[in-house]
């Protein structure tokens, strides 16, 4: 809501300076969003160094909470401003404008829950050529309302003044009396702005005997309007509940300043002064004689005000202040409610310019509202000390983020819809959850997978010239989930959302540095990140395929048996595509089974020396060592704690097919010192058994 | 000086001379060796008369002991500035850099989260969570914001399709946060319903949320903070207590500015925006909006299964973006989801 100082001021003065007024409306919740002095604007359009009286003024721009519809209008913005300092409203005086002319409309409200007031008033040999006052002109431009011709800023001026949407019919369009009425099925309308539209079933329409004229409260239809030609008019001052307007605009397309006002709640008891007030206007400007005001009503449909108790205690308990009875009484009597005082409550009755005021919360707020949030006081508060639980056996989301970070890994926050194409890229997902309303196409769809971010943010890296691109993402993902309940009621969403986190590398394992040798970042060192965040517990891995994925390079990463996640080889198709140019590897993983830590559990250390042998065994190509290992220790003595291949060798003095491990077994027994033979019986069995499961040999 | 005197301060001027060890050993062979000048008197005792036999080889011997310390002396040195020039020898550059692995970083809006997570926790908040794809119910219908509520159209809500291609009207990505707060509220009153009473809620609830609109200070993606305190009676006040001392300590600022302005929200009433005006730096003397809180709204405080006559409850929302921005002095909202290393790993 834009309007110029100077109106206001001609409506209310305190003695406050510009500044002073503006902080005022802020602070009582009318926030001033901006603040412009004519005078600036002015001096840089005619640069001169007089500048007119008439512009000494200041435009000064509400940011107004759909909750205060009251202060849409100058006279609500006065109104507002005498509860907050005690300055006298000086409102313009409207008499009842008597009747010339016998000639009625009648008025038929057949919606009356949309439309229960509806006043409709005849004008007859109206100048419609007539030049708008500059006043009213200057008064209206500067509320941001363009000048149009005089009836129509007649009505324009009045709405901005009271805050009465008003309509101007053509008369001699208009045949038979006026009814309020829903829309026959499929019945179309040709609007104002030329738009035709088909109103759905709870739109109301002004309409006459004849034809529809309106979309009531919202927009005007193009053949019924007033134009330069127009002698007689149809004033049309009603009232639309609010329920009967909301989102209808919205869901034609646009939004109209009658349309606005209705859906935040117009005053319900303004239609006759506001008719009584356009029609003077109109006649002192445009000339006419008026006809009488007709005014249907269907009173049980008009808005409720239903009293409201305010008590004291309550105030007192919801504020943490006590302000004391006959100060709350004084607040509440200065904003002009009616109500009615008890021993231990007031009984406030809303008034009808009040869409806001329904419970005892909505009187809290306005008296602290009026007595200043800012004179409430902020002590730190007092509450029951109890520690919160601290489960030792669980780790938290930020502490895994740190230990990549300490690990050199960067945190990216990518977006949570995602190009349609990296979803089937790296998910191989064809029907990923799609927006209705993307802000762009490549934003279209929710990720499934976090893969696409990351290798997104790579190629972004690659592009600003990064050699060396280390990152990570926790997030969730999104997939559709025909096991929660799919009717999106009070529970379920119908999508499983799980929380994920994933790490990508590319370029070298190392910064570049001097005496360490360059080699470029493999599976293995990731691998190793994802083992290493996860200690002590133990991943498995088993080769799987994954369209992201190297079809070689890839591992499905198990705990307890269940998979959790991907690790591998971002799949060479891929690297044209993306302007990869190095290997890319990648892990994501769900976070929920990483967040379980086990509580540490305690082994007394052996007191005895621990016996370490070399094992060197050579072994077919295709042996996966993890198997190999599991049979190891499986077959291993008790004293057996631990066999760690410490090498892997293939080229000379081996066969191409082949490859030969070195494995370290480390024994040591908890009630004696181990002999030779008790660790060559060992190594013994261990050879036994790679040799039978595997086809091994022991490597001279 | 008898000759004894002048023989030893020979051999200590010659040890001297010597600056090298094999040097060292040939002087002490003209002394100390077979053919030695020291040996030499030793042999040459016998030719004394036995009277004076005893002294003489006395005071060779005392001379002996004096020429071996001093050439044991010597030979000490002799070996300290060997092994001194061979350390100089293996000496580092020790300004080279170090070696390793480099460390990498938080994305700045975690480590904003991280801090207010904390500066809460030591007042007694628990974090929850949400899922980000929400029902309408819990984002706007248990929220007080009925559908076709005016205050809808302050949120640009990004709707979802279903499988057949249709727009999904009771799901939608979360506006923001405070849907937790009624799955928080839900999950407490039911937990604690055969009691007949409950302890205090008191959480806080970070994560992504979303609406439809795109430009350098706003994006389609952003994080938000809920906070949530319902008890017996907790009030507006603890409200304005709570939030001005937490935006004091996370900005580290005892001179802060925080005011608190009536404004609007269909789930909290009376309603505050909450705007900080800093003392010191860029943004000096302007105020800043930053929050919005309120008394959650009876109607909400029922759909959580809560009794707005036993209990009441503060709540706030902040943006730990805009939170972030401020505190490094970040000016493009963009650059938080942009994934730049450049950027990012200023915030090791």
């Amino acid at each position: 809501m834009q309007f110029p100082e100077s109106w206001l001021r001609a409506l209310v003065n305190p003695p406050l300076s510009t500044e002073e007024l503006c902080h005022l409306l802020t602070m009582a919740g009318l926030e001033v969003e901006e603040c412009r002095s004519l005078i600036t604007a002015a001096s840089a359009d005619f640069s001169s160094v007089v500048v007119a009286h008439e512009f000494d003024d200041n435009l000064i721009t509400l940011k107004l909470t759909p909750n205060r519809a009251d202060c849409l209008s100058l006279f609500g913005i006065a109104r507002e401003v005498a509860a907050l300092t005690g300055a006298p409203l000086l409102l313009p005086a409207i008499a009842p404008v008597a009747p010339v002319l016998a000639d009625v409309r009648g008025i038929i409200l057949d919606a009356p829950a949309a439309c229960p007031r509806y006043c409709g008033r005849i004008v007859r040999g109206v100048n419609a050529r007539a030049a708008t006052p500059d006043w009213m002109k200057q008064r209206i431009e500067r509320c941001g309302v363009r000048s149009i011709s005089a009836l129509v800023d007649v009505t324009n001026y009045v709405m901005l003044e009271l805050g009465q949407p008003l309509h101007a019919f053509d008369d001699a369009q208009l045949q038979g009396a006026i009814h309020v009425r829903y829309p026959a099925a499929g019945e179309q309308m040709l609007l104002l702005n030329e738009q035709t539209v088909t109103p759905s079933a709870d739109t109301a329409l002004i309409a006459d005997e004849a034809k529809s004229l309106a979309l009531a409260g919202i927009m005007g239809g193009e053949h019924s309007g007033i134009n330069d030609a127009t002698t007689d008019l149809f004033l049309e001052s009603a009232f639309f509940a609010p329920a009967a307007i909301a989102g209808k605009a919205r869901a034609l397309g646009f939004s109209s300043d009658a349309s606005y006002r209705y859906e935040r709640g117009v005053d319900f008891e303004l239609q006759r002064s506001a008719i009584e007030r356009a029609t003077q206007l109109i006649i002192d400007i445009c000339g006419g004689t008026p006809g009488p005001v007709v005014e249907a009503l269907a009173a049980d449909q008009l808005p409720q005000r239903a009293p409201v108790h305010l008590r004291m205690v309550r105030a007192a308990r919801v504020l943490g202040i006590d302000l004391g009875f006959d100060q709350i009484e004084k607040l509440i009597a200065g904003l002009g409610f009616a109500y009615t005082r008890t021993a231990d409550q007031l009984i406030v009755t809303p008034p009808a310019y009040r869409f806001d005021i329904a419970i005892e919360e909505d009187l809290i707020e306005e008296i602290a509202r009026l007595h200043g949030y800012d004179n409430i006081p902020a002590p730190p508060p007092t509450a029951r000390l109890e520690m919160l639980p601290l489960p030792e056996a669980r780790r938290d989301v930020m502490q895994t983020r740190r230990l990549l970070a300490e690990r050199g890994y960067h945190e990216v926050v990518n977006y949570s819809f995602v190009d349609a194409d990296w979803e089937a890229d790296f998910a191989d997902n064809a029907s990923p959850v799609r927006l209705a309303n993307p802000i762009a196409s490549q934003m279209g769809v929710m990720r499934s997978t976090l893969i696409g971010g990351l290798v997104g943010a790579l190629v972004g890296n690659l592009k600003r010239q990064a050699e060396r691109v280390r990152l990570f993402e926790v997030g969730r993902c999104f997939l559709p989930d025909e096991t929660h309940d799919n009717g999106g009621g009070q529970d379920g969403t119908g999508y499983h959302q799980p929380l994920r986190i994933a790490a990508l590398a590319a370029g070298p394992a190392w910064p570049e540095q001097w005496g360490a040798p360059a080699r470029p970042a493999d599976f293995f060192d990731v691998k190793g990140e994802l083992e290493a965040i996860f200690a002590p517990r133990r991943l498995r891995f088993e080769r799987t395929s994954h369209p992201a994925l190297h079809p070689g390079r890839a591992a499905s990463v198990l705990l307890d048996g269940e998979s959790i996640g991907v690790v591998g080889e971002i799949h060479p198709r891929w690297h044209q595509k993306y302007e990869l140019a190095a290997a890319v590897v990648v892990f994501e993983i769900d976070l929920a089974p990483f967040l379980a830590a086990p509580f540490p559990t305690y082994q007394e250390p052996s007191r005895f020396p621990a016996v370490v042998r070399d094992i060197a065994l050579i072994l077919p190509q295709q042996c996966a060592v993890a198997a190999l290992q599991d049979a190891l220790l499986a077959a291993a003595p008790a004293y057996v704690r631990e066999i760690r291949l410490f090498d892997l060798y293939q080229g000379k003095g081996i066969a191409p097919d082949a490859k030969s491990l070195a494995f370290r077994v480390t024994m040591q027994d908890t009630q004696k010192t181990l002999a030779d033979h008790d660790a060559d019986a060992a190594v013994a069995q261990l050879v036994k058994t790679a040799t039978e499961q595997f086809g091994a040999q022991l490597r001279k | 000086m008898n000759n004894l005197e002048k023989l030893i301060a020979q051999a200590t001027a010659d040890f001297s001379a010597a600056t090298e060890i094999p040097r060292l050993e040939e002087v002490k062979a003209a002394y100390l060796g077979k053919e030695g000048s020291l040996t030499a008197m030793l042999k040459g005792l016998g030719k004394l008369p036995p009277e004076e036999r005893k002294a003489a080889g006395a005071n060779i011997n005392i001379a002996k002991a004096r020429v071996e310390s001093a050439l044991a002396e010597r030979r000490e040195a002799l070996r300290n500035a060997q092994l001194e020039a061979q350390l100089q020898a293996s000496a580092l550059d020790v300004t080279l850099p170090g070696r390793g692995p480099s460390r990498g970083s938080l994305h700045p809006v975690m480590r904003t989260l991280d801090r207010i997570e904390q500066l809460f926790r030591s007042i007694g908040f628990a974090v929850a969570d949400g899922p980000e794809i929400e029902t309408d119910w819990h984002n706007f219908t248990a929220l007080n914001t009925p559908e076709n509520h005016p205050a809808r159209s302050m949120h640009d809500t990004f709707y979802l399709l279903d499988a057949a291609g249709k727009v999904r009207q009771d799901v939608l990505l979360r506006t923001h946060t405070s849907p937790v707060q009624i799955r928080t509220m839900l999950a407490h009153a039911e937990k604690y319903r055969h009691l007949g009473s409950m302890p205090e809620i008191r959480v806080i609830c970070p994560g992504r949320v979303y609406r439809v609109d795109s430009d350098a200070t706003h994006s389609p993606m952003f994080h938000q903070v809920e906070g949530l305190w319902v008890s017996e009676n907790v009030s507006f006040a603890d409200l304005k207590g709570v939030v001005a001392d937490f935006l004091r300590r996370f900005f580290e600022s005892d001179d802060l500015k925080v005011r608190f302005r009536p404004s609007f929200f269909p789930f909290t009433e009376p309603s505050a925006e909450i705007d900080v005006a800093f003392m010191h730096g860029p943004m000096e003397g302007r105020w800043l909006e930053i929050a919005g809180c309120g008394m959650v709204h009876p109607n909400v405080l029922r759909c959580g299964g809560i009794d707005p006559e036993k209990y009441t409850g503060f709540a706030f929302g902040m943006g730990p973006d805009r939170l972030t921005m401020l505190r490094y002095g970040i000016n493009d909202l963009r650059l938080f989801f942009d994934g730049d290393l450049r950027f990012l790993s200023q915030f090791q």
